[in-house]
This record gives structure tokens, sequence and C-alpha cells, in this order.
């Protein structure tokens, strides 16, 4: 127990390049998401995310959910990660969370809880189930549009929506140097961690947390420096170029006309 | 507190994106104005140390752990508008790379953590600190303070959001559209663990990094025009309000007698005249789902109502006829008030600025 905090964020940092590396797998795979250019693939799941967000039925949700599933399969993906990584944890999560609203929403009472002054409304599993759907579908689609493409992708097909390129560009360097800072830190605690003999006082834990935040602090801004003249060295003048080789084919259009539909179809039946 | 999509409704997505927009903007002029060819690598690795910071457990009193968010340093070290890019930064990487929060609902987690966390930690920082020393002791209690207020500003933001949900966005039957607590459950089960586990993180590795940097890095703490490398002074030369901008002011101000085109009352903007009126009447409750108007102008309405007249009522002078021309005129006179108040704010708080910096 004593050294749990520092057991806990380094299974944080496990987890994180972890899901990184799944994602890079995942994306480099033949599939249906895959075939399609980037922009496509974001428009279109960001379209469906939408249609989501704006649908009151659940029967409607659920279609998009389904929808959001096959086009998994299609892409070679594993129901199974997608199960764990998203499916559980959000019935886990956004369930909890929504537990109580069975038994305080006010409405028409359709389930009493003998032996206790309970009861669930109908509006109560409504509600609750409309949250839980909801949350659910719109997190598949977006870990299925994770899985399917490359960060980079995701960021030229930014891009092409006019965000501006600088944005962009911290964008792309801030998750470069992401992996860099989470081995740095991980390195950091695993030394502190072989050098521990006995257990750390609560003062001493949190100091011990304190400093190798502040070192990584002082790292990281000698970083950006390094960065910096390195970006100079190179001819970096402040006016950022970025590469936009996307070509849209008919196969592209036909899947941005799919998606585009699909959100439609669902928003007007889920009014 | 990073809200998930499907808890928030799109309209308030929406109006949360607009408001994180305007921050957006404005904090990337600013920084793009003092680091200049800077702000790229700084604030992209800023960003990401921000990132891992998130990931840290905080062992806190009792022999349990919490995670914190970072925005206090962030704030401290880069001030308001770098903390604002960065941790904006940090939480769209969580949510489109990881997952962690909801894309519709990005502008909402970037307004209350990264916009509001950032403004309120840096202003209660600042606050306490006063004109100490930065190595002082009163600095580490000021980012404790700082952290814990700004966590919690964050939190409730968050939970007046969700609470505001089942009151706005239900169907027919009462039903719950989107987040099911109303806000007298909302922000007490919001605020439980952050008044107390969240907050409490946030202020203890604000603290022990404020006091860790006084020892081993206090450079960091004079702010970014301090930093290593150095910045030139001349990046941060007052740059004129742009052209476009002023173009763009007078074609809104041109437009303002659009609103005219809008039939009735804006909903909820009702006078003691409107309710007192039985044709604006049936327009209220039609405009409110048929629910009933208060039999009579309520008495708080009538006596508040009587306080102050404003000088253009309705947007129109009384010495002006034309109701177009009199919006147009309402517009100037608001848009010249709100430039004057802004050349005096700016010139008070250019002058505290340099005699900080003489200091």
């Amino acid at each position: 127990m004593s050294q749990s905090f520092i057991e806990s964020t380094l299974r944080g940092f496990a987890q994180a390049f972890s899901k990184a590396l799944i994602s890079e797998q995942a994306a480099s795979q033949p599939g249906l998401l895959q075939s399609l250019d980037p922009r496509v693939r974001v428009v279109g799941v960001l379209a469906l995310v939408i249609a989501v967000v704006l649908c009151h039925k659940l029967a409607v949700i659920g279609a998009v959910l389904v929808l959001g599933i096959l086009v998994a399969v299609a892409s070679r993906l594993s129901l199974w990660s997608l199960a764990t990584r998203v499916w559980l944890v959000v019935l886990g999560f956004t369930g909890l969370i929504a537990l109580p609203a069975l038994f305080i929403t006010p409405g028409s009472r359709i389930i009493l809880v003998s032996g206790l002054p309970l009861s669930i409304s109908a509006q109560g599993v409504r509600t609750a189930a409309l949250l839980v759907l909801r949350v659910e579908t719109a997190a598949t689609l977006t870990t299925v549009l994770v899985l399917c493409t490359p960060w980079t992708h995701i960021l030229k097909a930014l891009r092409s929506f006019r965000l501006p390129t600088e944005v962009v560009t911290m964008l792309a360097m801030t998750h470069r140097y992401v992996f860099l800072l989470i081995e740095t830190a991980n390195q950091m605690f695993e030394s502190r961690q072989s050098r521990m003999v006995g257990e750390l006082t609560g003062a001493e834990k949190r100091r011990t947390t304190a400093r190798t935040a502040g070192v990584l602090l002082s790292k990281s801004v000698e970083l950006s420096h390094e960065v910096y003249l390195a970006m100079l060295s190179r001819g970096f003048d402040g006016e950022v170029r970025l590469l936009t080789d996307f070509r849209l084919r008919a196969y592209d259009y036909l899947g941005l006309a799919g998606f585009i539909f699909a959100a439609c179809l669902a928003t007007w039946m889920g009014r | 507190m990073h809200i998930p999509d499907g808890y928030l409704s799109p309209s308030t997505c929406v109006t949360l994106y607009a408001f994180a927009a305007s921050g957006w903007y404005s904090a990337l002029n600013r920084v793009r104005r003092i680091l200049a060819t800077r702000m790229i690598p700084l604030i992209s690795v800023f960003a990401a140390f921000s990132f891992v910071v998130m990931m840290f457990n905080i062992p806190l009193p009792g022999g349990t752990t919490g995670h914190a968010l970072g925005v206090t340093v962030a704030a401290i070290v880069l001030g308001p508008s770098g903390s604002i890019l960065a941790v904006s930064i940090a939480l769209a990487i969580q949510a489109l790379f990881f997952g962690d929060g909801g894309i519709t609902t990005l502008g909402a987690n970037c307004f209350n953590m990264a916009i509001v966390g950032s403004l309120v930690a840096y202003g209660v920082y600042r606050l306490i600190a006063g004109r100490s020393d930065v190595g002082a002791r009163r600095r580490a209690l000021a980012a404790a303070i700082a952290g814990y207020v700004s966590i919690n500003a964050a939190a409730l933001l968050t939970a007046f959001e969700f609470g505001i949900q089942p009151t706005l966005f239900h169907d027919a039957s009462g039903t719950p559209l989107y987040a099911p607590y109303p806000l007298h459950v909302a922000v007490p089960a919001m605020m439980i663990g952050h008044l107390t586990f969240a907050g409490l993180a946030e202020a203890l590795i604000s603290a022990g990094m404020v006091s860790y940097l006084q020892k081993s890095d206090i450079g960091l703490l004079r702010g970014i025009r301090d930093f290593p490398g150095g910045l030139a002074a001349a990046n941060s030369a007052e740059r004129p309000f742009p052209v476009r901008l002023w173009w763009i002011v007078g074609l809104l101000m041109l437009c303002t007698p659009l609103g005219i085109l809008a039939a009735g009352t804006a909903w909820g903007e009702w006078s003691s005249a409107d309710l007192a009126n039985p044709a604006a009447r049936t327009q209220i409750e039609g405009a409110s789902g048929h629910h009933v108007a208060p039999s009579s102008v309520p008495a708080g309405l009538q006596k508040l109502s009587a306080i102050w007249t404003a000088p253009f009522p309705g947007y129109a002078p009384r010495f002006v006829k034309s109701a177009s021309f009199g919006y147009a005129l309402s517009a100037m006179f608001g848009v010249g008030f709100l430039v004057v108040a802004a050349l005096v704010a700016t010139r008070i708080a250019n002058r505290l600025r340099k005699r900080e910096s003489r200091s």
C-alpha cells in the first residue's frame, strides 16, 4: 500500500502506451474505415456523434450503436477490445451516475421496492437508459474513429477544416512529446521506487510527487527551448506549412454520402 | 470533471463552444504577441507536461490518492493565456486520442477547466501573493489556495451545466433528455468530491511544485518573459486593433435593426407592462410551452423595474422616430461605451504591469 501511488501512476503510464500501440496497430490494418479518406472519416463520425446527441429516441440511438458496431467489424476491430475499452468502462461510470435517476426522477411509478420507501419511475428508467445508451454510442463511434485513423491523419483532416495551422502543429507536437514526457516521468518514478527501502510517510509521498512533477516541469521548459533551437536551425520563421496530400475519390464521396445520410436519418427519426 | 458526449444538450454544447472559442482566440493572440516564434514549441511541450501531470496519482491525507488538473501551475508559470492554450490542447488530445471527455463537449470541458480554471487560478494566486518576493512562502500558500479554488470553480460550473439540463431539456412526459439531475442534486453531488479529494490534490500539487521551483528553478515563477533562452521584449510590443475587426464591428452595428424583424418579445425579457397586457400574456404562454403566466405582475418585478429607467428604452431614444435608426444609434452608443471602457482598462493594466516590471 505504501508504494501504491507510484505503482498506480506507473500503471496509468503503461495503459497510455498500450492504448497508443493498439491504435497504431488497428489503424494500419486494411478495413472499411481505413480505406476511406481521413476527412471523410472525421466528418462522417462527427456527424453521427452529433446525430446521437440530437436523438431523443432509444431505438434510433440503439440503431446508430449497431451501425457503429458494424463499421467496427468491417474495419477489422476487435469487439473484445471495444467491450473492455469502451462499453464496460462507460457502463461502470455512466451507469453508476445514472442509477439514482431511476429512483429520484419524478413520474409515474412502475416498480415499488418492497420494504423500502423507494420506487422506480418510467421517466427515471427512460432518462437513465437515454444517458447510458447515448454515451455508449458516442464513445463507440469516437473510439472506432481513433482506432482506425493514425493521429497524423486526424490532424491533417482537422487542418483541411480551416483549423489554424499553429493549433494543428501544437496538437501534433503535444502528441509527440506526451509520450516522451510519459517515458521521462516513468523513469523518474521507477528510479525512485528502486531506491526505496521501507515505507514513506504521507508527507514524504506528497513531497516525492511534487518534486517529480517539478523536475518534469523544468525538463519540459528546457526541452521546449531545445526544440525551438532545433526548429530555428531548420529555418523555422514562425510560419507553419503542412502538406495536405489527400484526394477525394468517388469511393470517398460515396462513404461521405452514406455517413451524412445515416446521420440525417437518425436525427430526423430521433426527434 | 471531463464531461463525455451525451451529458449536455446540443444547444449547451454550442453555447459553450462559442464561449471557449472566444477564450481561445484571445489567448492565442496574446500568447502569439508575447512569445512570437517560441509559442509553438513552448505551448506544445507544456501541454504535454499538463497531460502527464494529470496522470499522476497524488497521495492525499488518509491514505487515498487523487488526480490533479495541473491548471494552477500552468497559470502561474505561463500566465492565464498560455495556460488556457496548453490545458485546452491537453484536453483536446485526451478527448481525441484517449477518449477521455467527449468531442461535442470539448468546448464545455475547455471552458470549465482550461479557461475558467486558468483565470480563477491566476487571479487568486496574484491576489494572495500580492507583491511578495517570488521565493516567499506566501507564494506556496497562494498556489495551494488558488489550486483549491480554481478546481472547485470549474467543478461548480460543470455541476451548473449538468443541473440546468433537466429543467431546460425534457420531453412532454417530463423525462430529462440529457444529464438527469437538477441543480439541487447535481451541485452537491459534484462538489462533495471536489471540495475534499480533487481540491486537496490540486492544492497539494500546486503548493508542492511552487515550493520545489522556489528552491530549484525560481526563474520559472517569474513569468514566461524570464524563461531560459530569453524572450525578446520587442515581441511584447502592443499592436493596434486589427482594421478588419473594426469593419466587422461596423457591419454588426448596421445589422442591429434586423432585430425588429423578429415578432414579439424575446423569451424571458418580459416587462411588467407585457405581463399586464392580455395579448402579450397569450404570446408569453405560447412561447413557454403553454405554462400559464402569473395572474398578476410579480411584486418584486414591479418594484425593481421602477428603480432604473434606461436612457434608450426599447433601443430607441425618445427623440428618435425611426426604430431602425434608433437601433443603429443604440449600437453605436453601446459599442462606443465598451471601446472607451476597454481602452481605460488596458491603459490601467499596462501602467500596473510597467510598475511591476520596474520593481
